[in-house]
């Protein structure tokens, strides 16, 4: 390790449990510098972003955005040039998200955290950031982990949902049918979710994410945290001066910008 | 050499497991969780048949041979059974019944039953013909009378058995869903979320606060010991009766173990007029309700919020409302197994119209209000 201290971030939404990772981590890490505490997800993405932790604690089950959330948008958001954090994630049972993480090699803790168990995962991370690969490579390592863990199965939905056929939306007091297969565009906008066709906008209040295992895999691609298109219309993606991906689809006249979290998927054959 | 037995063996099992529905034809059409059901009906049947057989053959003054008894009661009764057992489950979309007993008391299914009888009846009584090398149906002009005894004899035994069988899956289907509630209830209340979590905090609390640590195992303590109470006699009137009271102290349990967790996150209050203290209630009718404005409505809230649960009498009605302050919803609930276990088991204990209702905002809070029938004061404490 070098001589800079290195420096953590817990985010735990019940204060007694921050406090007590807190207090375990001082004594399995003493030189750990615990610079931050968040009690929710889009805190922790806005404190990481700004004070650039080696290692982020997260909490899955949080108010708001939650850990994996958190996660994504942390890499999408992150920095090309600087290390990502090491992301150490904390649930208290989550079946499905174990084995996800297990198959992703991603360092998890179960509460209660014994220290036992807490001193392998400061092992582990510290063996990680004594062999830091290159900003960008581990970046890409981080987001392909990411992008696993995304794609299984949420927590307590095991069961694949049906494939959704009609999107039903409330036009003033009527209800409005689509079916899904005219859908070009699902768009997160605040609370709502914005469904577009070639011609027509409709406005649905269901989340993304829950929409997502609904649909059919092959046929709409996440872009984007709150973007889904459809495979086959996608025209063509294009990098801009910045380096930032664009997505053209036939019949809109908008562009679409994809996520780095994404990114890999728009590769020539 | 013996040795080989199992292997041999080993290796034939799949084959004859493989070609077992291609023999048997009837196994094909008929749902496989219900040949076990079919097969225990049947016994009963022919075991009824035999002592029919022998009180016919008893009580004949012509000195039938017991032979015809025998090959008439079983050729009726097994043929009728076929017809209203196998052969009612296997057309069991065209009869809409459903699993699974497959019974249903609409006009299509009853209307099988009686023409099952009949057919059932007829090819009985023609194999039974057969044997004897009589025609029952030369009765009808002989002896009508012997003829319509024997007729509205099987059709009795028959419609008999089918009320037997009937109400003895009903009761069976009835056992099952109480069972189901019960687990269900259970794995509500032991929700591992919640429990390794409350665990991780009094582990972090025992060497930084040990008396708080021991206040919140004894909430945890009587949480769990009421859980299990509750799960375990759901439905059983004869234990001692479950009051408000109880109610709303297993509620303050169940918050307090929460506030300790989510800090100033969440507030609650608990209004209990103290002439409803006694009032009895379901055990544990509340708690999924006050777990779920945790779980919805407080939990994913940034700012968390209060939870009020109070008691009231309005009208002739006990009213109890669980409202909270935190993320709300803006459609209908999801098919959250805590709202419909809610309003099954008050359908179960009191009968009547909807009992539950169930307001939500989106980022104001969710109200949810039960209306139970008030029961006149039979707890004055002084008599």
């Amino acid at each position: 390790m070098s001589q800079k201290t290195v420096t953590a971030m817990i985010a735990e939404d019940e204060p007694l449990l921050a406090a007590a990772l807190r207090t375990e981590l001082a004594l399995a890490w003493p030189e750990l510098q615990v610079i931050a505490t968040v009690g929710d997800g889009a805190s922790a993405v806005a404190q990481a972003l700004a004070l650039r932790p080696d290692v982020l604690f997260l909490d899955i089950r949080m108010p708001g955005q939650n850990g994996l959330d958190a996660a994504a948008e942390l890499a999408e958001e992150w920095p090309d040039d600087l290390p990502m954090p090491a992301l150490v994630f904390v649930t208290a049972y989550d079946a499905y998200a174990v084995q996800a993480f297990d198959a992703q090699a991603l360092d998890y803790l179960l509460k209660p955290v014994t220290p036992e168990r807490l001193a392998r995962a400061v092992q582990r991370v510290q063996q990680r950031l004594s062999e830091r690969l290159p900003a960008p490579q581990q970046l890409d390592q981080t987001l392909a982990q990411l992008r696993a863990l995304l794609a299984s199965p949420s927590p307590g939905n095991a069961a694949p949902k049906e494939r959704l056929s009609v999107i039903q939306a409330s036009v003033g007091k009527s209800i409005r049918l689509l079916p899904v297969s005219e859908v070009l565009v699902f768009e997160a906008a605040d609370k709502y979710l914005r469904v577009l066709t070639a011609d027509q906008e409709l406005l649905i209040r269901t989340a993304l994410r829950d929409l997502l295992e609904q649909l059919d895999p092959a046929e709409f691609w996440q872009i984007h945290r709150g973007t889904v298109v459809r495979a086959s219309a996608i025209e063509s993606a294009n990098r801009d001066e910045a380096g930032k991906l664009f997505l053209r689809l036939r019949g809109r006249a908008e562009s679409w910008s994809v996520s780095r979290l994404y990114a890999a998927r728009f590769r020539a054959m | 050499m013996k040795t080989r037995v199992p292997e041999s063996g080993g290796s034939n099992r799949p084959l004859v497991r493989a070609s077992l529905p291609a023999m048997n034809p009837i196994t094909r059409w008929l749902p496989a969780d219900t040949h076990a059901g079919l097969l225990r009906r049947l016994a009963i049947v022919w075991a009824v048949a035999l002592l029919i057989a022998l009180a016919q053959w008893l009580g004949k003054t012509d000195g039938a041979a017991l032979d015809r008894s025998l090959v008439y009661s079983y050729a009726i009764s097994t043929s009728v059974w076929f017809m209203t057992d196998p052969v009612r489950i296997a057309l069991h979309r065209w009869l809409h019944t459903e699993p699974p007993h497959y019974w249903a008391l609409n006009p299509r299914s009853i209307t099988w039953l009686f023409l099952g009888i009949v057919l059932g009846y007829t090819m009985g009584t023609t194999l039974g013909d057969l044997y004897a090398g009589v025609s029952t149906w030369a009765l009808l002009t002989q002896s009508p009378q012997r003829f319509w005894n024997f007729w509205f004899g099987s059709l009795g035994i028959s419609l008999g058995f089918l009320f037997f069988f009937y109400q003895r899956e009903k009761s069976l289907a009835l056992q099952r869903q109480a069972t189901e509630a019960q687990l269900r209830l259970l794995e509500t209340q032991l929700e591992p979320h919640m429990l390794f979590n409350t665990l991780a905090t009094l582990r972090a609390l025992i060497t930084t606060d040990a008396p708080r640590a021991v206040a919140m195992l004894d909430r945890l303590n009587d949480y769990l010991r009421a859980t299990l109470r509750a799960s375990r006699d759901d439905g059983d009137t004869a234990r001692p009766t479950h009051t408000l009271q109880h109610e709303f102290d297993r509620l303050r349990d169940y918050l307090e173990l929460m506030a300790i967790r989510m800090g100033p996150r969440l507030r609650f209050a608990l209004e209990l007029p103290d002439a409803l203290a006694s009032h009895p209630v379901p055990p544990l009718l509340l708690q999924p309700l006050v777990e779920n404005a945790i779980r919805h409505g407080l939990e994913p809230h940034l700012a968390g919020g209060e939870i009020r649960v109070l008691a009231q009498s309005a009208g002739g009605d006990l009213l109890l409302t669980v409202s909270d302050t935190g993320a709300g919803c803006h459609s209908t609930p999801q098919a959250g197994f805590g709202l419909a276990q809610v309003r099954e088991r008050l359908a179960t204990a009191f009968g009547g119209a909807d009992r539950l209702s169930w307001h939500s905002e989106a980022n104001q809070g969710t109200r949810i209000a039960l209306r139970l029938p008030l029961q006149p004061s039979q707890t004055d404490p002084l008599r």
